[in-house]
């Protein structure tokens, strides 16, 4: 990583304790990716940035913010991109995916309490990660009790504020949600000094939309039967960084991307054998660095061809309607895009087995790994109601519940081998 | 040309020769020890005195293990292989088969002499041999020896799923004078019932259920196991191997590419 010392300890970063971090990231990151054999070529600009993870990015906000931009940090998908940037500032998604911060945030969390929780509050408090360090304002949402309780003892350290998520799909929810796009919108009014017009928000939702339709030209391209363009670790770290990099930018790169992969489709260029078996992974978000499940699933003779997560699907499918007469048209053009999102929070959540059945159908996949974070009680108990829908369908299912460590990946990795030798 | 299957498991190592005909020729079981390294070269001696040297005939590996073996010609996880030696042993295309192993244990439904479904403990050892192992070392006695203890026992027991605080309350049973047999009893009463409830989870009704790993010799057991579950639990004598045995059947099959 090139020389970033000193916009660190103007964070008020731990650099020490940083540095480890810094240290072990570039062998996890080889180990994992660069050993991969046929990658993209496009992916060369997704390897700069990972070698540049909390310099490069956080440098280009800090210059925004001399220039009197704001930063604001976000846990979740369901908080309106759109909101933010039609006010001028900089939006940042904050989930920790690495088992360094998790110690740190069982200083003020319960032991069991689910690794993305934890890592996030370790990551703050133990003032290790720069874009937790440079966020003006971070946004939290009422999807989980951990969070809800974890966003209270956060606001101890860093401004907070919480949108009131609904937790069922009726128009009155819809309509609620559209009031608190309002209210949001109102509060990045206050945070940034200027104000949101209706050309401004639709703007915003285009430039956003944009980057949905690039993202999902990616996952198109993925669903070829025949070919494999991408592997599912590259497609996942094109995700992951999807959440911090600047939207003009993420369309742009992710379209590149899009673009090789059609070709590679047309020339049949694959990154697995023929008859590699394909893999639907569902369940619990892989917030950056965590790579650990794709990893093992992809060297243990299967592809991840599709994320049925918030770092996958949950991102990009469905687009806002543009074009809106007034501003409250477009916060409920707003909500309805983004009440289509089938987290496990809500209930019921039939909608979620419709899109795992159905993407199922889409990515001609042979069988569907379910992931869970330990403790993720929503994701784990709905399991059992995705089990039964994909048993019904006859497509071959395979549980998992994991955290951060990899204490458990040889485990992991027999269940895994065992799964793909049962799909034959 | 002969097949051979090595299933190194977290506590001993089978393994098993056959021939073309599937008639098993050699049949071995050693502790793992501390080192699959190690114990793998034993077996291969072994392989190699009883005239069975592995670089002249076909041999899969399983178990966790398996990646440690030098010479083997493939690996083969211990699901797979335990399922077709159980089809192989009981002779059942559609069954449960149950395997308590030493650091897990694994619930396989097989239809169709192949693995349909199936699901293994957690990192925790509860339920596994491992857990027996444990115990009986706290009641210095062999783990068989407990297992006979325990069916002259009743009306204990013990409530930690963790084995560490299993043996915590082993300990205070012990304090409290309680019998070594209603102890042991208890004992495996907590490895019945967490088997158990991890097999409710999959489909097991109206299926032969097979009781395959290093237990399946204490007849207590299969007959706690057959009570709990409301379904008589066969086993056998050779079902200790059914890992090795699958392994074996498993080089069978890929012999032919190998000559």
């Amino acid at each position: 990583m090139s020389d970033y010392l000193q916009m660190w300890k103007d964070l008020d970063m731990d650099v020490e304790t940083h540095d480890m971090l810094c240290q072990v990231l570039p062998t996890a990151f080889g180990d994992t990716f660069l050993s991969m054999e046929n990658r993209p070529e496009s992916m060369g600009f997704y390897d700069f940035v990972v070698s540049e993870i909390h310099g490069i990015r956080p440098s280009e906000m800090i210059a925004a913010q001399k220039e009197g931009k704001k930063v604001v940090g976000t846990f979740c998908v369901y908080v309106p991109d759109e909101v933010i940037n039609a006010a001028g500032a900089l939006f940042s998604g904050l989930c920790g995916g690495s088992q360094f911060w998790v110690p740190g945030g069982e200083k003020y969390l319960p032991k069991n309490t689910c690794p993305l929780v934890k890592a996030s509050l370790g990551a703050r408090f133990d003032r290790t990660c720069p874009f937790f360090r440079i966020v003006d304002l971070i946004v939290g949402e009422t999807t989980c009790d951990a969070k809800k309780k974890a966003y209270e003892i956060l606001g101890e350290d860093v401004p907070m504020y919480i949108m009131d998520m609904p937790q069922m799909k009726r128009d009155i929810d819809i309509q609620k949600w559209a009031d608190e796009i309002k209210a949001f919108a109102a509060k990045m009014e206050e945070l940034t000094g200027n104000t949101i017009t209706v050309d401004g928000l639709n703007d915003a939702i285009k430039t956003i939309n944009a980057k949905r339709k690039a993202l999902a030209r990616i996952f198109d391209a993925r669903k070829n039967a025949d070919n494999i363009p991408i592997s599912g670790l590259d497609a996942l770290l094109i995700m992951q960084i999807a959440f911090f990099d600047d939207p003009a930018r993420c369309a742009e790169m992710a379209n590149k991307v899009a673009d090789e992969l059609e070709q590679r489709n047309k020339d049949g260029v694959s990154v697995f054998p023929a008859g590699t078996k394909r893999i639907l992974l569902t369940g619990t978000p892989l917030a950056i660095p965590n790579w650990k499940l794709h990893h093992i699933i992809e060297t243990s003779g299967a592809a991840v061809v599709c994320e049925e997560m918030c770092t996958g699907t949950r991102y990009f499918e469905n687009l806002v309607e543009e074009d809106n007469a007034t501003l409250d048209d477009a916060y409920m053009a707003l909500s309805k895009r983004y009440m289509k999102n089938n987290c496990s929070c809500f209930t019921p959540n039939q909608g979620r087995i419709d899109d795992i059945l159905r993407m199922a159908k889409e990515y001609n996949v042979d069988g569907i790994i379910d992931t869970n974070l330990k403790f993720c009680c929503l994701y784990d108990t709905e399991r059992r109601n995705v089990e039964k829908a994909v048993n019904e369908a006859g497509i071959p299912f395979l549980g998992i519940e994991t955290d951060y460590t990899d204490s458990d990946a040889e485990q992991l990795r027999t269940r895994i081998e065992a799964f793909v030798e049962m799909l034959g | 040309m002969h097949y051979i299957g090595v299933d190194i498991g977290s506590t001993c190592a089978k393994t098993t020769v056959m021939d073309d005909d599937c008639n098993i020729l050699f049949q071995e079981v050693c502790p793992t020890g501390w080192s699959s390294v190690d114990t793998a070269e034993n077996i291969r001696k072994q392989l190699a005195e009883a005239g069975f040297d592995p670089k002249d005939n076909v041999v899969v590996a399983t178990g966790y293990g398996r990646v440690a073996i030098p010479y083997a010609d493939k690996t083969v996880t211990e699901i797979t292989c335990h399922c077709a030696g159980a089809v192989h042993m009981f002779g059942y295309q559609t069954m449960g088969v149950i395997d308590i192993g030493g650091q897990d244990t694994k619930i396989i439904e097989v239809a169709n002499g192949t693995v349909k479904n199936f699901m293994m403990n957690d990192k925790c050892s509860a339920g596994t041999g491992r857990f027996l192992e444990v115990m009986a070392n706290t009641l210095s006695v062999t783990p068989d020896q407990l297992t006979v203890l325990a069916a002259g026992g009743s009306d204990t027991s013990i409530s930690s799923l963790c084995t560490v605080f299993a043996e915590s309350e082993v300990i205070s049973l012990i304090g409290r004078g309680e019998k070594k047999e209603n102890i042991a009893f208890a004992v495996v009463d907590s490895i019945v019932r967490k088997v158990a409830s991890q097999a409710s989870k999959m489909d097991l009704s109206d299926k032969p259920v097979c009781l395959t790993g290093g237990l399946c010799d204490s007849e207590y057991i299969r007959k706690a196991l057959s009570k709990e579950l409301k379904a008589e639990v066969e086993t056998a004598p050779q079902a200790r191997y059914a890992g090795s045995i699958g392994a074996a059947l498993f080089a069978k099959k890929a012999g032919a590419k190998k000559v």
